[in-house]
């Protein structure tokens, strides 16, 4: 049956989360006709997230009632090119968005700058190290976009967001209790610094007396009362503990619905269509320009959408497999190193310590806020010599406190019975008297590690999934091992009782079981050279000029750092090219 | 092995000798009020009694007696019977979580997958509760001539530590995946907000100190190293 077609809009948005709100304003004060089609529910503070019904573990935090439901959609995973891949069944390594807000309802609030050394990282390494530092199969690539271009942007969505921190490094002038390893920002934090939780005072004493450089971690849960440039108001965090994996009842923690939509949803020029799933890009016949795009329909009906700019704000993967779906771009292949869609998929990977003290020492786990948390940045990014250690990338080091959930969260010993009434004694012993410091650490990208459709598993409307070819390297095994041991040293200087540190260890394989991060990167990456990258730095794809691709996917390895941050300050760096320049002679942004 | 408090252990043996008879199983496996007594706990209400909706009788005399000794009654406070685990496990055999509704259930199934590439099975919990359980009571009579509701808690112990190691069968039939599924339901029906069935009275939660739902602590974030003093609330605003 032919799809219905509708009258065509200026600009659709597919997927309506951080970055889909945030094209959605800059576009429609351009003046243009919006739409955005998010093929989740419609999600808003009340009464989705309201008081009490979201202070429910099991519901939010085990059934996962706000992530993607993978009985519809999912991805298949491998560790290696040959495998044959198996489907992500359940939720557990991590948890993709779903819905109106996307990930930005249910993430913790940590907000990251990245380094100017970052976003340049091969040119960095090889001027500073050496080419033949970097190993063979390692693909780290330049961003293309510098931390001098992104800076007022990621000075804007801090803005945006009311972040609450303490700035090291203000036009160049260090300031002490900040981060000094922080590239020059132009203004304080729009809000001060969330306090520090006893497990932070304790971590941030040790680590000072052992010569680093603790910091309060910056966090969009507001430590005030905070009104945004759009108006929007946030409440004062109440540092309720449920941050990760729910929506925020309290207004205190930015999200799209908290601080852009109430702005947004006013606008004539601007709708959003809620469960419509946008199943391909639809191209002209020589594939070089994209006429808009066609979604199924909450009644299952096939319509078609005409739009002159069309602007991927999904989840990262499923903006991978919508370029691959509508054969935008050349898709990578990994056995002759050519083609760019899905190239570069990268990861994360944490290590931890946990520290037993006794029944004297009291952290009331369940107080906390997603973001809260002094860390130290002494051995994250390029901030300490890699030279004598053979590796590359870093990871920050420091507790967070995420509510103390009784199901997930109860930490014991080594050794701890496994169940039954010693179990019992244990959880009752430790519960309020244990903290934990977290290594948080990048993961470099690599020539088989990459993303394609599956040629098997198929979706609830019959399309391939997406299929993900990933695994540990020995790089980044042997940086999480490092800079666990760093963490080590500080936990034995706070003298708890018992401590007990974990991390990935030599020629371990990734584990799809339990959560690591959703810091999903790559496979959409941006870049200066179209033999090597998906989009240009402004984020439009070299291919077809009027698809631009929002997200992480864009990152061309991983940051030690949480993406958001990034992810935000990229999609207003976009939007104001798209404004300044696309639209008054649209086409190529950059020329090859 | 975990350790096991006498007076668990007595409460448990009355307890075991009413689960005998098969027409009382469906309400057997309810403490009776007043046992708190016996074990210097602070009694607790004595619940209406529960009609399980999934489990059959010998279903239900399992998942009573395995609750019994994943998490007994002792002096640290009420157990995983008392607290209504049983029934919570019931209600989500009943609920998306027992149909998987929300998982990826397509074919092929690769039953024999490496473990780190999550679960691969075609099993529902439904079917996999189903399974196990009569895996685990065919495994009992086979090395004791009874279900495993039947025997002395010392032996039952042994079995549930065998069957979290047991890779034996094939991968539907393996008891260490069955373990892993009720330990993993045992410790969410007894840690969860009551309006789930389990946790009833939030017993685990005034055992550990977790306030539960209060959900605000502003000026609790600078007061540091001391013991928050008030009792959990539950989401339906129920108070210990």
């Amino acid at each position: 049956m032919a799809a219905r077609r509708l009258k065509p809009v200026d600009a659709v948005l597919v997927g309506f989360g951080w970055t889909g709100a945030i094209m959605a304003m800059e576009l429609t004060e351009a003046g243009l006709d919006v739409l955005a089609l998010e093929r989740g529910e419609p999600r808003n503070t009340n009464p989705d997230f309201s008081y009490p019904r979201v202070a429910d573990e099991l519901t939010y935090a085990v059934r996962h009632q706000l992530f993607q439901d993978l009985s519809r959609e999912t991805l298949t995973i491998r560790h290696r090119p040959g495998q044959r891949a198996l489907p992500y069944r359940q939720l557990g390594s991590f948890l993709p968005g779903d819905g109106v807000g996307g990930a930005g309802v249910h993430w913790n609030g940590v907000h990251w700058r990245a380094y100017p050394a970052e976003l340049q990282l091969r040119s960095h390494i090889t001027e500073r190290y050496g080419a033949g530092f970097i190993p063979e199969d390692m693909t780290i690539q330049d961003w293309g976009v510098t931390y001098d271009e992104l800076e007022p942007y990621y000075d804007y969505f801090e803005r945006v967001c009311g972040t609450s921190g303490q700035a090291g490094n203000v036009q160049g002038r260090i300031i002490e209790g900040g981060n000094p390893f922080e590239a020059p920002r132009r203004g304080e934090y729009p809000l001060p610094a969330l306090p520090a939780l006893y497990d932070s005072e304790l971590y941030a004493k040790a680590a000072a007396e052992l010569g680093y450089h603790p910091f309060p971690r910056p966090a969009s849960n507001a430590s005030r009362p905070y009104t945004n440039p759009y108006g929007v108001q946030l409440a004062q965090c109440s540092f309720c503990g449920y941050c990760e994996r729910f929506g925020c009842y309290n207004y205190s923690k930015a999200s799209p619905q908290t601080t852009i939509h109430p702005a947004l949803m006013q606008r004539d020029n601007f709708r959003l269509q809620t469960q419509c799933h946008v199943t391909r890009v639809n191209l002209s016949r020589d594939r070089r320009h994209a006429t808009g795009v066609t979604y199924v329909d909450p009644t299952g009906n096939e319509v078609e959408q005409p739009a002159r700019l069309v602007i991927l704000c999904a989840y990262q993967f499923h903006n991978v497999r919508l370029l691959l779906l509508s054969g935008i771009g050349q898709p990578y292949d990994p056995a002759t190193n050519t083609g760019v869609v899905g190239k570069n998929y990268s990861y994360q990977i944490l290590g931890h310590v946990d520290l037993f003290y006794g029944r004297d020492t009291i952290f009331n786990p369940f107080i906390g806020a997603g973001a809260a948390g002094h860390v130290i940045d002494d051995f994250n990014a390029d901030n300490f010599d890699h030279g004598p250690l053979g590796f590359i990338g870093g990871a920050y080091i420091g507790p967070g406190r995420t509510g103390g959930r009784p199901i997930q969260q109860l930490t014991l010993p080594a050794g701890s019975p496994p169940w039954g009434a010693g179990w019992k004694q244990a959880i009752k012993d430790h519960y309020l008297h244990t903290m934990s410091i977290g290594t948080h650490g990048s993961v470099m990208s690599y020539r088989d590690c990459y993303l394609d459709l599956d040629p098997t598993y198929r979706d609830a409307l019959g399309q391939p999934l997406l299929r993900m070819t990933f695994d540990w390297k020995d790089n980044d095994l042997r940086m999480t091992q490092y800079v666990t041991e760093r963490a080590v040293e500080i936990a034995r200087h706070m003298k708890p009782d018992s401590m007990h540190a974990v991390h990935h260890k030599a020629g371990s394989h990734y584990d799809t079981r339990p959560y690591q991060t959703t810091h999903n990167v790559g496979g959409a990456i941006m870049g200066s050279d179209p033999r090597t990258s998906v989009l240009n730095k402004y984020l439009q794809s070299w291919d077809v000029p009027n698809v631009f691709v929002m997200g992480a996917g864009a990152f061309p390895q991983n940051l030690g750092y949480n993406p958001t941050g990034t992810v935000g300050a990229l999609a207003y760096w976009s939007a104001r090219a798209i404004r300044d320049h696309y639209l008054p002679a649209p086409g190529p942004l950059v020329r090859t | 092995m975990p350790e096991r408090s006498e007076p668990a252990r007595r409460a448990f043996l009355k307890r075991t000798v009413a689960l005998v008879p098969a027409g009382a199983l469906a309400t057997a496996g309810v403490p009776a009020a007043g046992r708190g007594a016996e074990t210097g706990a602070p009694a607790t209400p004595a619940p209406a009694p529960y009609q399980p909706r999934f489990f059959t009788a010998p279903e239900w005399a399992f998942i009573n007696a395995a609750c019994d000794r994943l998490v007994p009654d002792d002096d640290n406070g009420p157990g995983a019977v008392a607290l209504q685990v049983p029934a919570f496990i019931d209600r989500q055999m009943d609920d998306a979580f027992g149909h998987a509704a929300r998982w990826y259930m397509q074919g092929p199934f690769d039953e024999n997958a490496a473990p780190e590439m999550g679960y691969q099975s075609r099993q529902t919990p439904r079917e996999l509760y189903r399974r196990g359980i009569a895996a685990a009571d065919a495994e009992c009579r086979k090395r004791h001539g009874q279900p495993f509701a039947q025997l002395q808690p010392d032996r039952q112990d042994a079995l549930l530590a065998d069957m979290a190691q047991s890779q034996a069968g094939r991968p539907e039939d393996r008891l260490d995946r069955f373990f892993a599924f009720l330990w993993q339901n045992v410790k969410e029906g007894y840690l969860a907000d009551p309006i789930h069935g389990g946790n009833h009275n939030m017993g685990s939660w005034q055992m550990l100190g977790f306030p539960g739902a209060r959900a605000s602590y502003t000026e609790w974030a600078t007061r540091h190293d001391e013991a928050y003093p008030l009792g959990p609330v539950g989401v339906s605003g129920q108070r210990s």
